[in-house]
């Protein structure tokens, strides 16, 4: 234990030289998202302009903090002062910042988005009290942004393993009971309570336990788990030694995906400083308590979510579900008690066991208690990774939250391929585990998506079914073919050719797949054509009935124009038209050959920010065919 | 060939022979050469002692790997949720007669390597396109031609 306090102490000194920084401290937001926007160009920038200015500061790289649409974000904090925020640099206005701020001591309060300290500060609102943060909780996501995910120095200085030594100090049986009491559910979408689980992992006998990680988010428009691992890694492998040491299991695994190149990293480096610091491997903190953990990459199969699939692909076989019991629990990896946990349930475990569980259930409501991480993506104005209290309701997420849409909301999608859309009805039902299953979607593991009136809903049903058809192992026949089924059909409708009683075999369909699948995958994929049969079917109808796609997206139902009126002749829809569909001299008005048009939008995004006319090429449905 | 042969083994000799190994091998194999060649297939199956049918088998169910060589950038086109919403599909479909191949395929001068991804993870800032290890954010159709420009 001494050994850990010795650390702790050593950290926080260390945090706090870093807080009351003799020199400047530039954070700069550098998880994925925020290279994707352009994190790394402005990381070498600010060092180049360092030394052109011949100034010293200490430039750290922090993960995200959550508002991905003020991307890229770069943080400064002067000696005595707090950290402000600034949003969307770009190379243009980097140089402007760091001058007035770093350069002149005076924070650049036009590009500032908000600040760290406590009180005002120059007339920039506090960072947590603007629209999209103040309804927030933050507790698995309490580190992201604000500590260097590279530093295990910056964790414990945080009380990071605080909850591991809580945790040694109770025996394995007491710590369950912490957990119980808490009332935490797994995040990975399904909601079985995680004391359970560990309960019969527990009691059964064996001298080999696993703990499995599954940090396979797969479904598309999720991003959490990523988020978390990149900006705090720290946090699950804290929650995957107290989960090891409550079950039973020596060796964890992370079964993480590929397409995650920088959490992958992010894990190995904290994993070799936890082996330096004694909290890996054999006695840890000099208990009789001893873990591994080791990463295992997966190879891109959606299915492998699933916990027996994820067990086959780790043994090194086709991902492909079995049927349970037994459980993993029971019999799981190499025919050992396995427990797979999701990445949140493990990142909020040390929460818990730092604060205990009578804190844990002030936030929440009865039977859902705590806090769900939400990627809030799709149409709305304010994007990105939130944190929010289970009970909260749809619209305080999509509107308080999320900023609302620039057009009117037609509907939000919930829980991934597995998930459905719920329409405006909806709104006001609070999310958690029953409300959601009640409209006929799952909480899935985060992933909201939020549609406006250029969405076609008949096209979201089968980008969902396209996928649940590609990622389908193929072992029970009504998933493998019925799904197949279904996109045909689908398809069949977004071409116009749709028949009057398609409704009727997508529902039979839908319900036989549900039925007759082993696992999560079959038994949910045919939600998002079930929900919006449900709430949307005015939408199918019109594209049967009328060959009319009322978003505009159906390619075989829709036809570009020019209105010849407005045409100025500017030649910039020639120009970019891939095809040479569109001709026309220049001053005259141009026109579209619809039999070599492949309906690309090109020109239509052209003419509306590039054109001198701004809105001559026009989208529209085409006549019925026939 | 000669070459490849001792590439393949040094790779090999990285991993036990455990057939638990087999994935993390492919995957090892992949990053070197860019795919997964009958040749190697031949050698980790006497490695492993598995038949070649079993890791086709294996190999064939996972979509990162690949049986053909790949082009010398590879464009990923991301259809996660969020990017479909916000137009990756039509981004795809640009790509696809801009460059004259199918998703899934490499241009015949094997400049490009067109593949479409589930997601990667970068949703807020849709639609987004991975070329090689950069990605772009928030790609507009009109300006995907000057983007590829950048690549050769």
């Amino acid at each position: 234990m001494n050994n850990l306090t010795k650390r702790v102490e050593a950290a926080k000194e260390k945090w706090e030289t870093l807080q009351q920084n003799k020199e400047p401290i530039i954070y700069i937001g550098a998880a994925s998202c925020g290279r994707a926007a352009g994190a790394v160009q402005l990381l070498a920038q600010t060092n180049r302009w360092l030394k052109e200015n011949e100034t010293t500061a200490k430039v750290v790289q922090v993960g995200c903090i959550g508002p991905c649409y003020l991307e890229p974000l770069v943080d400064i904090q002067m000696p005595g002062q707090p950290r402000v925020s600034y949003n969307n640099v770009t190379p243009k206005t980097l140089p402007v910042i760091l001058g007035s701020h770093v350069g002149e001591s005076v924070p650049y309060d036009k590009m500032a988005i908000g600040h760290f300290g406590k009180d005002s500060y120059n007339g920039i609102p506090r960072f947590y009290d603007l629209p999209m943060l103040k309804p927030q909780v933050r507790i698995v996501l309490r580190n992201c942004g604000l500590i260097d995910p590279e530093e295990i120095d910056h964790y414990l200085a945080v009380d990071g393993y605080q909850g591991l030594a809580n945790a040694l100090n109770m025996s394995p049986e007491d710590v369950i009971g912490v957990v119980h009491h808490a009332g935490l559910r797994g995040r990975g979408g399904a909601g079985f309570p995680t004391f359970k689980k560990w309960t019969v992992c527990r009691n059964t006998p064996g001298k080999q336990k696993y703990l499995i990680c599954n940090a396979d988010e797969g479904d598309p428009g999720a991003f959490m788990n990523r988020s978390l691992i990149e900006s705090d890694p720290h946090a699950l492998l804290e929650g995957m030694l107290i989960a090891g040491y409550a079950i039973g299991a020596s060796q964890g695994i992370i079964y993480i995906r590929a397409e995650y190149p920088l959490a992958i990293e992010r894990l190995h480096q904290a994993i070799g400083q936890m082996r330096e610091y004694g909290l890996l491997g054999e006695h840890i903190l000099g208990s009789d308590f001893s873990f591994n953990v080791k990463l295992k990459e997966g190879a891109g199969a959606f299915v492998c979510g699933e916990e027996t699939a994820l067990i086959q692909s780790i043994e090194g076989l086709r991902g492909m579900p079995r049927s349970r019991p037994p459980f993993p629990a029971i019999s799981g990896l190499h025919g050992c008690p396995t427990i797979i946990n999701n990445v949140e349930t493990l990142g909020t475990l040390p929460n818990i066991l730092r604060n205990g569980a009578d804190w844990y259930n002030r936030f929440g409501k009865e039977g859902n208690r705590g806090t769900k991480t939400f990627s809030l993506v799709g149409k709305v104005r304010r994007q990105g990774l939130i944190e929010v209290q289970l009970g909260t309701t749809l619209r305080q997420i999509i509107f308080d939250i999320g900023g609302g849409l620039q057009k009117p909301f037609k509907a939000i999608q919930t829980g991934g391929p597995s998930g459905g859309c719920l329409s405006e009805e909806f709104l006001d039902q609070p999310v958690d585990y029953e409300s959601l299953a009640a409209a006929g979607s799952i909480m899935g593991s985060g992933g909201l998506i939020v549609m406006d009136e250029d969405t076609c809903i008949v096209d979201v049903a089968k980008y969902f079914l396209d996928f649940t058809q590609k990622e389908s192992c193929g072992k029970c026949t009504p998933c493998r073919v019925g799904t197949r089924h279904i996109l045909e059909i689908l398809e069949r409708i977004t071409h116009g050719e749709g028949h009057a009683d398609d409704l009727l075999a997508l529902r039979t369909l839908g319900d036989t797949i549900k039925k007759g699948s082993l696992c999560g995958l079959g038994q949910t994929a045919p939600n998002p054509v079930l929900t919006t049969l449900r709430y949307f079917r005015n939408e199918y109808l019109e594209h049967i009935k009328d060959g009319r796609c009322r978003a505009v997206v159906c390619k075989d139902l829709i036809e570009y124009r020019v209105i010849k009126e407005k045409c100025t002749g500017c030649q910039a829809c020639v120009r970019v038209c891939p095809t040479g569909a569109i001709t026309g001299p220049r001053s005259e008005p141009h026109n579209v050959d619809a039999t070599k048009c492949i309906k690309c939008r090109s020109c239509y995004v052209t003419c509306r920010f590039e054109a001198i006319a701004g809105d001559a090429i026009v989208i529209r449905s085409a006549e019925k065919k026939s | 060939m000669a070459a490849t042969a001792a590439t393949i083994e040094s790779i090999l000799t990285e991993h036990s022979r455990k057939s638990e190994d087999l994935i993390p091998i492919l995957q090892d194999v992949q990053k070197e050469f860019g795919y997964i060649s009958p040749e190697s297939v031949h050698n980790i199956s006497r490695y492993l002692r598995l038949s070649e049918n079993h890791i086709f088998g294996v190999s064939s169910f996972y979509a990162q790997f690949r049986f053909t060589k790949p082009g010398r950038h590879s464009l990923k086109v991301c259809l996660g949720t969020a990017c479909h919403v916000r137009g990756g599909a039509t981004v795809l479909d640009t790509l696809e007669s801009v460059l004259g191949v199918k998703c899934g395929t490499a241009t015949p001068d094997g400049r490009f390597d067109l593949e479409r991804v589930a997601c990667l993870g970068c949703c807020a800032l849709s639609p987004v396109v991975q070329i090689d290890k950069r990605i772009y954010s928030r790609v507009a159709v009109n300006k995907l031609s000057e983007l590829l420009k950048f690549y050769e």
